[in-house]
């Protein structure tokens, strides 16, 4: 009895106060403009396919949720910024955003989202926006199965494809992201999910993330960005399960790690990426079951880290294994997988008998000049390297996985 | 011309040493491609064997076949014939049977094991390879008439080729390491078949590492069509000038 | 037939031909003969194009042959130590001339009859030994019926035998209107045959007489001792 009242109650409230309300050539309202100053909070705004002019959508109204019907396109006639939310828990699903206006000052949006909560934006397709989906002082919101394509070819002229900043509890999922500045952009964001994204080809970086501590990224995919993904300045991040690939060039890296403290990598698969891991100034790293695959180097330590420790990862295949520019090492490395370990296993417990040193010393000469490269694998080089793994001069004393796996190590 | 072609090959090829030489490059490519449980460290021992051993044999076999051949050649020089045939068709005859050897040696298992573009690169280098350091033979046995003295400076050409240049240019390098070097370091390349080869395998083999900064130099020079046409260029040069000046000398030579 | 003249060559220090000019006409049989090292063998290779010389010109049948080889079609050359590749048998040998020479005239193949090379067709020249070797040289000398013979120490590895049937073949080829040339330390394999003489020595022409003309000047019959007498009188 009492839950056939609450049932009822329901149904009558939902009755009342949410009516939906129709967009489309055919229907009474012409644009959805008209339809959300009609709407009160909470109501739906159905839109059928067509291309809206529309300038800027202001939506201020909580609780709305528009939803296009067969991808209704909204053009920004590359000036305006396509839709604004500055109320909460509202939703905008299925629609295709094209041409928003270009500006560095104002950050121009396809979706911009002010001061608000617990909104959803989903299923949307992005084209040609300068700043994809803009979250500013929010909390709660969810960006998921989004797809945002733009196609700058200057860093300076292209935003960022989903832009967060000072928020909290964010989710962005299933996204795809390519031809941005940054694919994902994250400063001043915490208790924050990235799942199963995958971002390829921005100008920038894949995923920057800044400030920004206690998140996590699972998932996602890292392919070809100008620079990599970079994570700077933030602590306690966990990364599982990621893909990083063939992020190529000089300061490219799959992964930059800076000034980060207490992060965890876990299940991450690099591969084709000239540094997969480049460490600056970061401090209690735990990474454990990584594969590091056919990298120009799999590592590179700067000196300014400390208490990163590697455990049971599998290096297969990289030019470099580990790369450092110095001879203070405060790093562990244990129960490691190295393709390049010449060591033996006398009492069969799978694990090598001596010591495996990741860094060769072509590699250090290399970072010191770097041109030296293009003797690489020559006869010469390989004679003092293998001079180097008799009588170690060059490379730090203390770089070594002293207990190296046989076989892979997972 | 092609009638000595046929002899030389003929003659070549059932050569014990060139047996040995590819019987020796099918079991070590097999084996580097069969104990490595990862092809590309295969790749990797295999590159070794190809700048290493290749020019190795070639030089010295090709020296040594031609010292040999001396009254061989005189008789060819006895018959109406032009020298300059004799000496191309002797070249020819020499380079395609080392050519073939390292093909049946080294091709065969690459194609069976990476049938891609760094396989093919690595044959095509190879071959070249091959055909480079027998011309570089040609130019040493037509300078000089000693054949310990002819064998010598071929041991020391490879020498110069495979070790010391690389250290010369380690050297200029590290002397040179405040000037921005990427541009020389290309052009010093060219100076050295083997490290031009070298180098070419290398953007297929160690690509992630090559797009770094001075990687990304080399890339876009090695790496776009118009860098590849300029290699092969160099190395056709490689082929072509030993070959022209050796022939220019034996064309006045005294046997 | 074949003109040299004033040609001159310089090994180093060791001047080979000196200034040298003669003529050979078809139908004789020449000897060249001197001492070691006279320039005999450098002379041949001047004309057969292998030493080229540093100045003065060779002309067979009046052409010049620098740069020139068709001429050498009309020669046969039978070098001092014939040496071919160790892994081509007779038969190969004999064929690669053939294919080479690519001549459409009936070839001579007396020689091979005569020393029986037929049967040796399947062996590896290798393995041959230095007497055989010969005979196959001289074989393939004949074989093209050239109108010029050149032959450098030919009957030096030769049995006996071999030695006799092979003088006859030169007399026959002689007779027949072509040219021969030869270089021999064995004066008395040479008594019958020639019917010229150039001596030289120290890469210089001595003389260049026909065979009466040094029976007369030297008063010996036999060749060994007029030459003989000549090389005396030289080293005086």
């Amino acid at each position: 009895m009492k839950y056939t009242l609450l049932i009822i109650f329901f149904f009558f409230y939902a009755g009342l106060s949410a009516s939906t309300i129709r967009v489309g050539a055919k229907r009474a309202h012409k644009s959805i403009r008209s339809a959300i100053e009609k709407a009160v909070d909470g109501d739906t705004i159905l839109v059928d396919a067509g291309h809206y002019k529309e300038k800027n959508i202001v939506i201020n109204k909580h609780g709305l949720v528009l939803k296009g019907i067969d991808h209704p396109v909204l053009d920004g006639e590359k000036k305006y910024e396509i839709i604004t939310i500055k109320a909460n828990r509202v939703v905008i699903d299925g629609f295709k955003l094209i041409n928003s206006g270009v500006s560095s000052l104002e950050d121009l949006s396809g979706i911009k989202i002010y001061d608000s909560r617990s909104v959803n934006i989903r299923n949307n397709i992005l084209e040609n926006t300068f700043f994809g989906i803009y979250l500013s002082n929010t909390i709660h919101i969810t960006v998921e199965n989004n797809r945002l394509t733009a196609s700058s070819v200057e860093e300076q002229q292209s935003g960022n494809g989903i832009h967060c900043w000072k928020s909290d509890s964010l989710k962005v999922i299933g996204n795809v992201i390519s031809g941005h500045r940054d694919g994902i952009y994250f400063e001043f964001v915490k208790n924050s999910v990235i799942w199963r994204n995958i971002s390829k080809a921005n100008l920038r970086y894949g995923l920057h993330f800044m400030f920004s501590n206690d998140d996590m990224y699972v998932n996602n995919v890292f392919r070809n960005n100008g620079s990599g993904v970079s994570v700077m300045y933030s602590n306690r991040i966990k990364m599982f399960s990621n893909y990083f690939e063939e992020n190529w060039g000089d300061a490219a890296h799959g992964i930059l790690l800076k000034e980060i403290s207490d992060g965890f990598m876990e299940g991450n698969y690099f591969m084709k990426n000239t540094s997969a891991v480049y460490m600056e100034g970061a401090n209690r790293i735990y990474m454990k079951r990584n594969v590091f695959e056919n990298n120009g180097w799999a590592l590179k330590i700067q000196a300014s880290c400390s208490d990163v420790v590697l455990e049971m990862n599998n290096f297969i295949g990289n030019t470099f294994d580990v790369g450092t520019n110095g001879s203070l090492v405060l790093n562990y490395f244990k129960n490691n997988y190295w393709d390049k370990y010449e060591g033996y296993d006398l009492n069969k417990d799978k694990v090598g008998d001596i010591p495996y040193r990741p860094v060769s010393m072509y590699s250090m000469i290399v970072e010191k000049y770097p041109p030296a490269m293009i003797l690489f694998r020559s006869f010469i080089t390989t004679l003092l390297d293998k001079t180097e793994k008799i009588l170690p001069s060059l490379t730090p004393e203390n770089l070594k996985d002293s207990a190296p796996m046989m076989n892979k190590a997972f | 011309m092609n009638k000595i072609i046929k002899y030389v090959i003929t003659d070549i090829l059932r050569n014990r040493i060139v047996l040995v030489y590819t019987i020796f490059l099918l079991a070590a490519s097999f084996s580097v491609f069969s104990l490595e449980d990862n092809s590309s460290k295969g790749l990797l021992s295999l590159l070794n064997i190809i700048l290493i051993v290749v020019p190795l044999v070639s030089i010295i076999f090709s020296t040594i076949y031609m010292y040999n051949s001396a009254e061989f050649i005189e008789l060819l020089l006895s018959q109406p014939l032009k020298r300059r045939s004799i000496w191309l068709s002797l070249f020819a005859g020499l380079a395609s049977s080392l050519s073939i050897a390292f093909f049946i040696g080294a091709g065969i298992p690459v194609l069976i094991y990476q049938a891609n573009m760094i396989g093919f690169t690595m044959i095509m280098t190879g071959i070249i390879l091959s055909v480079i350091f027998a011309a570089i033979a040609f130019l040493a046995t037509v300078k000089t008439r000693d054949k310990a003295k002819g064998i010598g400076a071929s041991i020391m050409l490879w020498l110069y080729f495979s070790l010391l240049f690389d250290g010369l240019v380690l050297f200029i390098l590290f002397q040179f390491a405040d000037y921005p070097m990427e541009k020389a370091m290309i052009g010093l390349s060219a100076l050295n078949p083997i490290d031009l080869s070298r180098i070419l395998i290398l953007l297929q083999l160690d690509v992630s590492a090559m797009m770094g900064y001075t990687g990304a130099v080399f890339k876009e020079f090695f790496g776009a069509t118009n860098g590849l046409i300029f290699s092969f260029l160099i190395l056709l040069f490689w082929i072509v000038i030993p070959v022209w000046y050796s022939t220019r000398k034996f064309n006045t030579k005294d046997l | 037939m074949i003109t040299v003249e004033n040609i001159s060559k310089q090994f180093g220090k060791l001047k080979a031909l000196d200034n040298i000019s003669t003529f050979c006409d078809k139908s004789e049989c020449i000897a060249l003969i001197g001492p070691n090292g006279c320039g005999k063998t450098t002379l041949i290779k001047a004309i057969l194009g292998m030493v080229i010389p540093d100045s003065g010109s060779i002309k067979f049948q009046g052409t010049d042959i620098a740069n020139n080889w068709q001429y050498r079609e009309m020669i046969g050359y039978m070098p001092q130590i014939g040496r071919y590749p160790d892994n081509m048998t007779i038969g190969q040998v004999l064929g690669m001339m053939k294919d080479i020479r690519n001549s459409s005239d009936a070839l001579d193949e007396d020689l091979i009859k005569a020393f029986s090379i037929q049967n040796l067709m399947n062996k590896r020249m290798g393995t041959l030994s230095g007497g055989t070797i010969q005979k196959v040289s001289a074989a393939l000398a004949f074989l093209f019926n050239p109108s010029v013979l050149i032959l450098d120490e030919p009957t030096a590895g030769l049995d006996p035998v071999a030695s006799e049937l092979f003088k006859e073949k030169i007399i026959a080829e002689k007779d027949k209107g072509k040219l021969v040339l030869i270089t021999s330390h064995i004066l008395s394999d040479l008594d019958d045959l020639v019917t010229r003489i150039i001596y030289m020595q120290e890469g210089k022409l001595i003389f260049h007489k026909s065979i009466e003309e040094l029976r007369l000047d030297t008063g010996e019959e036999k060749l060994v001792k007029s030459i003989a007498q000549v090389m005396i009188s030289n080293y005086e």
